[in-house]
């Protein structure tokens, strides 16, 4: 704890003067640093302290400019301040080295694995094991590495024709516009690492052979519609055989076709297709209304015939007469009416021209 | 010593880094990802972590190890799975259409020694590979007809195509593990044109016949519909065919001179002779 304190002074004091990089600073503001060990003259490493200062000191003239840097360095790394020439500053070098590789060994030899995390461990290169979540121990970081992959995570490649012209073959010899994406995780996180050169490329080329191979295998239609279910399992399936194979430890966990239309060229013909099934029921339903009407129809005049016929069989001769002379009086009443005596006395004059003038007029 | 380093603090960091360069170049961490082959003064002598098939993770000869400074260097190779693209190629089938094919092949070196003898790179010998991959893929698919191509008899061929590329690659010191074609397309231009033309000549079939069909269920059902209401009506006028002609008439007249009353009738005139069988009470003849 110390040491700490005793950095957090120190870096303070390399941040707090204002002077330039190499330029002493006042001595005044850090000069009392709390975690100064003993100052029996003697580092710990049981040299005496002072006597590099003094020889690069006493040689005066003869030093070379990089020493001179490297002693002011020195001594304001070493918080003494380089108006205070009496301080055992080389002890603080040894702390901050100690410390240092204290909290290395600490940050490099305790690994805290997140969960959906796996850590891999290779000792000097090799693979030596798998952490799974929590925190494990191993040597520190020039022996044991590990490196932490992430396996619950999903990723997505997205595949296929995003607007391009990236065209299938389908079994039945059609174009098919198709666009996809594959969903993936790691399920065996060394083989992922040490494998497959390039896994994420690998992957993505597994998918379009896979898909292409089941594609060709059936027909247009069958891709468009109900089969493609299908086609998403088996592209999935085939996926995870080859890359099995290749021992890439990767789990496909589905395929999901987003789109699969045919091609823009062919659009029209397709909607076509469609259109001519709605003109069809059209037609149908047309027909449908018609024969509704028609029999309707018929079934209404042959009642209406069987109502009137009930009565005309009680009294024919007097219903027959009775809607002569109905029907006669409401057609005569509503027509021109000419009466011509004698047939053999007057030429009936029929003024044809008129009556054809006439006709459009009454059609209007 | 360490008077000299006191005395001389440049120069002997400078010297202590080179003694420590040299060391850690001594020994050499081989990761698992690679192979090594040792070559003192140009002549192969050691191989580090050789691939070699079934040999579980972890229990391989990965690790640290160590080589004489200066006199012996260190060829690193890949020991994963590595990739050959082909360039996209036409290929010709049987029935002389013409095919866009684009594969790819997964390799592996497993005789690092070889492979350092006869190509030197994973480069080199990706440029080795890649054309002979190509011609051994039109070949074999300029064996087969053009409907072939598509079925899963294709599967086959690839076997093929993959030990013929085997035998190549062997004496590179590599292992091709498998040969997948990765697109199939139609070239574009005519080819590509064709099908497409092919295709919407098929839908506006489909669409003709769909709407054929559409006209005939029409028709039918028409039929059908004037059958029941002949039926119809035959029963109930059959019953008196003299009576029917006389109410029909009556209707008929009323319908033709007056009109349904929905739209207006033309004006007609009717010339009646005195002798008409309405006039027969109005000229007094009936008694």
């Amino acid at each position: 704890m110390s040491i700490l304190l005793g950095w957090g002074d120190r870096i303070r004091g390399l941040f707090a003067d204002n002077k330039g990089p190499w330029g002493t600073s006042s001595g005044g503001d850090d000069g009392d640093p709390p975690s100064e060990p003993p100052a029996d003259g003697k580092g710990p490493w049981g040299e005496p302290s002072r006597k590099p200062r003094r020889v690069s000191l006493g040689k005066g003239g003869g030093v070379s400019s990089i020493d001179e840097l490297l002693r002011r360095g020195r001594a304001r790394f070493g918080g003494g301040g380089g108006g205070l020439p009496g301080r055992p500053d080389r002890s603080l070098i040894i702390w901050a080295v100690v410390g240092f590789i204290l909290v290395w060994l600490v940050f490099t030899s305790v690994h805290s694995i997140e969960p959906g995390q796996r850590g891999v461990v290779t000792r000097f290169g090799r693979y030596n094991a798998t952490l799974g979540p929590g925190v494990s121990m191993t040597l520190p970081a020039p022996i044991d590495r590990v490196k932490k992959i992430d396996v619950e995570n999903i990723r997505t490649i997205d595949l296929g024709s995003q607007g391009g012209n990236d065209l299938m073959l389908t079994g039945d010899q059609n174009l098919l516009d198709i666009a996809y994406s594959v969903r993936w995780n790691i399920r065996t996180p060394e083989l992922y690492l040490f494998e497959l050169a390039q896994p994420d490329e690998t992957i993505k080329q597994v998918a379009e052979s896979a898909m292409r191979a089941v594609v060709s295998r059936v027909s247009l239609i069958d891709a468009m519609g109900d089969k493609r279910a299908d086609v998403e399992t088996q592209t999935a399936e085939t996926m995870q055989r080859i890359l099995d194979s290749y021992h890439s430890g990767v789990q496909i966990q589905g395929i999901a076709i987003k789109q699969a239309d045919p091609p823009d060229e062919v659009n029209d013909a397709f909607k076509e297709v469609t259109a001519a099934q709605q003109d069809a029921q059209s037609y149908v339903n047309q027909s449908r209304a018609y024969a509704l009407q028609l029999t309707a129809k018929a079934q209404g005049e042959a009642t209406a015939f069987d109502k009137v016929y009930v009565q005309y069989k009680l009294s024919p001769e007097v219903t027959r007469r009775r809607m002569y002379y109905e029907t006669m009086e409401q057609v005569l009443s509503k027509v021109d009416k000419t009466i011509v005596e004698s047939p053999g006395g007057v030429t009936p004059y029929l003024p044809l021209p008129q009556v054809q003038r006439s006709q459009p007029q009454g059609r209007q | 010593m360490t008077d000299f380093i006191r005395r001389r603090p440049l120069l002997s960091a400078m010297l202590g880094f080179l003694v420590l360069v040299v060391l850690l170049g001594s020994f050499p961490i081989v990761p698992e990802t690679k192979q090594a082959v040792i070559v003192r003064f140009g002549k192969p002598v050691r191989i580090l972590n050789r691939y070699q098939a079934g040999r579980p993770i972890g229990a391989s000869g990965a690790g640290i190890s160590w080589r004489i400074p200066f006199a012996e260097q260190v060829v690193w190779l890949d020991k994963r799975v590595l990739d050959v693209d082909m360039q996209p190629q036409q290929v010709l089938s049987t029935d002389q259409r013409r095919l866009q094919v684009d594969a790819f092949a997964r390799y592996r070196i497993v005789d690092p020694l070889l492979m350092y003898i006869r190509a030197g790179t994973e480069q080199q010998l990706n440029e080795q590979l890649r054309p002979i991959l190509g011609s051994e893929v039109r070949n074999e698919l300029g064996k087969i007809e053009f409907a072939s191509l598509l079925t899963p008899e294709r599967q086959g061929i690839m076997q093929s195509v993959r030990t013929s590329l085997n035998q190549i690659a062997r004496q590179y010191g590599a292992e091709i593990i498998d040969v997948r074609i990765k697109k199939t397309d139609l070239p574009d231009g005519t080819p590509l044109q064709s099908a497409f033309d092919r295709m919407r000549t098929a839908r506006l079939q489909e669409a003709r016949s769909i709407r054929a069909q559409g006209a005939k269920q029409a028709q039918i059902i028409r039929a059908e519909a004037d059958a029941e209401a002949a039926k119809t009506y035959a029963a109930s006028f059959g019953k008196d065919p003299q009576f029917y002609d006389f109410y029909r008439a009556m209707q008929s007249y009323q319908a033709t001179f007056i009109g349904d009353g929905q739209e207006k009738s033309s004006p007609t005139t009717i010339i009646l002779s005195p002798n008409d069988e309405y006039l027969k009470q109005f000229t007094g003849r009936a008694r």
